[in-house]
Parts: structure tokens; sequence; C-alpha cells
């Protein structure tokens, strides 16, 4: 499944509203009418520090994602990016 | 509900399905019912709140705000608005804009008796809004047989005027029937026609749905065809999560595949009052009133009736059948409103476990649950009152009195003057 380029910069959709919950996080796209589920609080924090991040790489190590576990990571975001809820941003 | 997808779970333990996270319950409920009015222009003999009359008890339309400043702090994505008829309410419109105003968005079941095109170009506009028109048939002797003389016309109109005012992707949304199961094609091409998307939901014996239960729940065999159509059509067709005890054929539907009543769904009825769910309005699924202290956040978090659905449930009689982790018992409210135990099977259970259990219900239904509030429109006068002819004395002048006698309200200071 393709990924995402992790040296880039990306942001939730500014039509998706993003709710925490105890198990992670539930997100709710206005646009597509989809509900998506961050089953972890850490892709939570990951998810919340996109927009400031200067990469989705420097994210993850901001939330305090552990290297090996870098891959599972850009995975999740990269099915976020398909199904719309993240979009690439320009620095 | 919407489509879902869940994104892989990195540093989840395995075997942590989401089925199990909701079972638990949601600090705020992620799909929300709202009925606005009991009132109705129609009335259909299946309606699951048995509307008709307005309540006069119903909430002001400064109270319907405070409900959703709450939903809006609860971090609601969206309610399904409904009926009744929401858009007879004459505040309809102001709490539509009031609510997307406030990130709550709405989703809206009508009949489109009040979709012009005007409003249609309204609707349109807004991208936090999304409506369903209701129709129980493909053609109009099929749906207006359920739903009343004119309807399908009124339905086929509304849904002219979305896609002419440039909606795209409104809902077409049909009960299924006895009577429609046939027509799941005829219903897709009608969609397809407006740029609307099927849904699908499955006929409850909640409201007047339970009088017309039997004549109208789907044949077994119809169930076989429409769990295949399902199959079929994948995400090309909304459930709302309606059909899951079909799932016991073999393999899930798209969903979520569990009763969501006091975990993730809930309603709000005209006057306040907080249900499990939409299909369960009865004293016993009862939870408070958005009146109450503390509001709609107290009762959903602190509710008794919703802490007990939110534990594991029983499967009681269900629990050696090979199929209950796929049906988990099938729909609480299909059992309540059909008199069977609420841990054994649905009465459309697939294994065909609620048959022997129905075909032993008494002849006149004796001792089953009667919904808690009947909206329906009179056609007789209401019972225990005085009924027959009202007695009325008629009688002639006086034959000494030339005109009326004088009220005592008369201010004329020559009032009851007789000129001599």
């Amino acid at each position: 499944m393709p990924g995402i380029d992790m040296d880039r910069a990306w942001d939730l959709h500014p039509q998706v509203s993003v709710r925490p919950e105890p198990f992670g996080a539930l997100l709710y796209h206005f646009g597509t009418r989809k509900l998506s589920f961050l089953k972890d609080r850490r892709l939570l924090a990951v998810v919340q520090t996109l927009k400031d991040a200067p990469t989705a790489r420097d994210a993850c190590a901001t939330a305090g994602v552990p290297a090996p576990d870098l891959d599972r990571y850009g995975a999740a975001l990269a099915a976020l990016h398909r199904s719309s809820m993240l979009v690439e941003r320009t620095p | 509900m919407t489509a879902m997808t869940a994104s892989p779970a990195p540093g989840t333990a395995p075997g942590t399905r989401l089925v199990d996270l909701f079972e638990r319950g949601l600090d705020a409920p992620i799909c929300l019912t709202w009925e606005l009015t009991y009132a109705c222009n129609l009335a259909c003999r299946h309606c699951l709140s048995s509307s008709g009359r307005r309540d006069p008890r119903e909430l002001s339309t400064a109270e319907a705000k405070a409900v959703i400043d709450e939903l809006e702090a609860m971090q609601v994505f969206y309610v399904n608005i409904g009926g009744g008829e929401p858009t007879v309410r004459s505040d309809f419109w102001e709490l539509l804009d009031y609510a997307t105003a406030h990130h709550v968005g709405v989703k809206f079941s009508t009949n489109g008796v009040r979709i012009t095109p005007e409003a249609a170009r309204r609707l349109a506009a807004n991208d936090y809004v999304d409506v369903q028109i209701s129709l129980d048939g493909a053609t109009a002797e099929v749906n207006d047989a359920v739903r009343g003389p004119g309807s399908y016309d009124t339905a086929v109109r509304a849904m002219k005027n979305l896609a002419d005012a440039g909606m795209k992707n409104f809902k077409l949304s049909v009960v299924c029937t006895r009577h429609n199961i046939a027509q799941m094609d005829e219903f897709k091409a009608l969609a397809d026609t407006y740029g609307a998307q099927l849904r699908l939901t499955r006929l409850r014996p909640s409201g007047r749905g339970a009088d017309v239960w039997d004549e109208l729940h789907p044949e077994p065999a119809q169930q076989r065809e429409l769990y295949d159509w399902l199959l079929a059509h994948g995400d090309q067709v909304l459930t709302g999560d309606s059909f899951f005890h079909l799932s016991a054929y073999g393999q899930s539907l798209p969903g979520l595949n569990l009763c969501g009543a006091g975990r993730v769904v809930c309603l709000i009825d005209p006057i306040g009052d907080v249900y499990a769910c939409p299909f369960a309005i009865h004293e016993e699924f009862l939870a408070g009133n958005v009146r109450e202290e503390g509001g709609f956040a107290r009762v959903w978090r602190g509710s008794e009736l919703f802490r007990d659905l939110r534990e594991p449930q029983n499967g009681g009689a269900c629990t050696s059948c090979a199929f209950y982790d796929s049906c988990k018992g099938g729909c609480m409210a299909a059992k309540f409103f059909t008199g069977l135990p609420l841990d054994g099977p649905d009465p459309e259970c697939v294994q065909g476990h609620g048959e022997a259990l129905l075909a032993a219900r008494p002849e006149d239904r004796a001792g089953i649950p009667k919904p808690s509030a009947d909206h329906s429109r009179r056609t007789a006068p209401a019972r225990g009152r005085r009924t027959g002819p009202v007695p009325v004395t008629l009688a002639r002048r006086r034959e000494d009195l030339d005109r009326p006698p004088v009220s005592a309200c008369a201010e004329d200071p020559l009032a009851g003057l007789r000129a001599p």
C-alpha cells in the first residue's frame, strides 16, 4: 500500500473534527461524512502535532514515537490520507 | 450511521477490536437521534414513534438551542434529526442554522413535504447538512399503501428539487418490508437518477410498527435475498448498521455489527426524554430528560440504565449458538416489542431460533409491552371522554321581552332605557 512522504508537512483536512476518547480518538470528516478512529493516544498526539511540525517525521518525534515504531505510525497516517482525513500542507 | 474506516492501530494490543471498546460506551454519543416534534402531516402505518399530533410539552426554541450548545460542548459531530416531520416545526430552519453554526452537523429525515425548490437551494448551500428522504416503495402503489396517498409523489418531487439545486449525495431512505424487498434494484436506480445514495433500514416493531409488524416484516426467504443484495452492493449502500442480525448468515456486513443502544447511540424525543435508542420509546429504556439538572450530558454519562447497557451483556439462550459472536443476539427493541426475552434470540433470527417464540405469543398479544407514548392522530374521540350527543336547551324568547336583556357589561348610561 502506498505510504505518505514522511519528510513533507501534513495536516488534518479543514473539514475534519477530532474528538479525544479514552481509547484514542474519533475523527469525523464533514465533507465525506466518514467517521474514522484512532485506536491509540500517541497516534492522536501525532495527528495533533502535524500542523506545527515541519514534517510528519518531526511530528512523530515530538509525540514520542519510538524509532522502531515509525513505520507503523507512517502506515496509520497513510491510511488517514487515503480516506481524505490528512492533506499535504505547504510549510 | 456513516461509513466507517478504522486506521491501523500501532501500539494496540492484538485482538483489541473497536467493537470491544465501544461496548463499554463513549464519553459522548457518535450518533444521536433527535426527534424534534411528534407532529406529522403523514400517518405512516409503521411509524416508529407513533407520530401525528404535536405534544404541548415539546421543547421550546430556547430549550432546543440549549441542547445544541451541550452537544457542541460534548463534541457530538452530528445529530440525526427526525420526528414526526421535523420541518413542520416553525423554528426548524432556525435550529438547523444554529446547529451548523455551532459545529454540530445535521442529518435530517423528511417525507419531503417542505422541500421546495427554495428550501433545496438553501440546503445545498450548507456543507454541514445532509438530507434523508423517506420512501418505502419504489412505486407509488407499494409506497402509498404504507405511507399514505400522495406520499410517493411528495418524496420524488423533493428529490428532484434537491437534485436541481445541486445537492449531491443526499440519502434515499427505505424501511425494508415484505412488499419492497423485491424492489431493491429499482430503489438503487431511483437514487442514482437523483444523484442520491440509497440507505436501507430494518422495520422495527416499534411505535405503530408493532401493529403491522406481523404483516410487514420480511419473510425468512426475503431476509436471505436482502442479505445477498447487501453483500453484493457493499459500501455503496448505507444501512445505519441496521441489519447486524443478518450477519449470522455467515459473512459480516459492513459496519460495527453491534447494538449501540446507550453505548454509541441514543434518542432525545420531542419533550426532551432521553431513550437508549430511537426504536425503544418505552419507560423501560428511559434514561432521563434534558430539562433535568445537568442536562443531556448528565443523562448520557450518569444514567443507571446506560451504565447497565454498557456492561457486558448476557447472551442467555443464545450463548450456545455458534453465531452469537456475529449477531450478539440481535436487536433489543425488536425483542422487547414482540414480547421476546431480551437475553434470547432476535424475532427475525436467521438461524430460525425466534420462530417458535413468536408462534408461542398469545393470539391477543396480551402482556406484550406497548410504547409509552402515542401521538397518533385520533380517528375517533379519545377513550374515557364523554361521547354521544351534547345536551343543549333551545328556547324561544320570552313573549314579554321585545329585545334581548341588557348585559351586565353594557357601559352605555342609557342601556336598558325604554322610550316611553
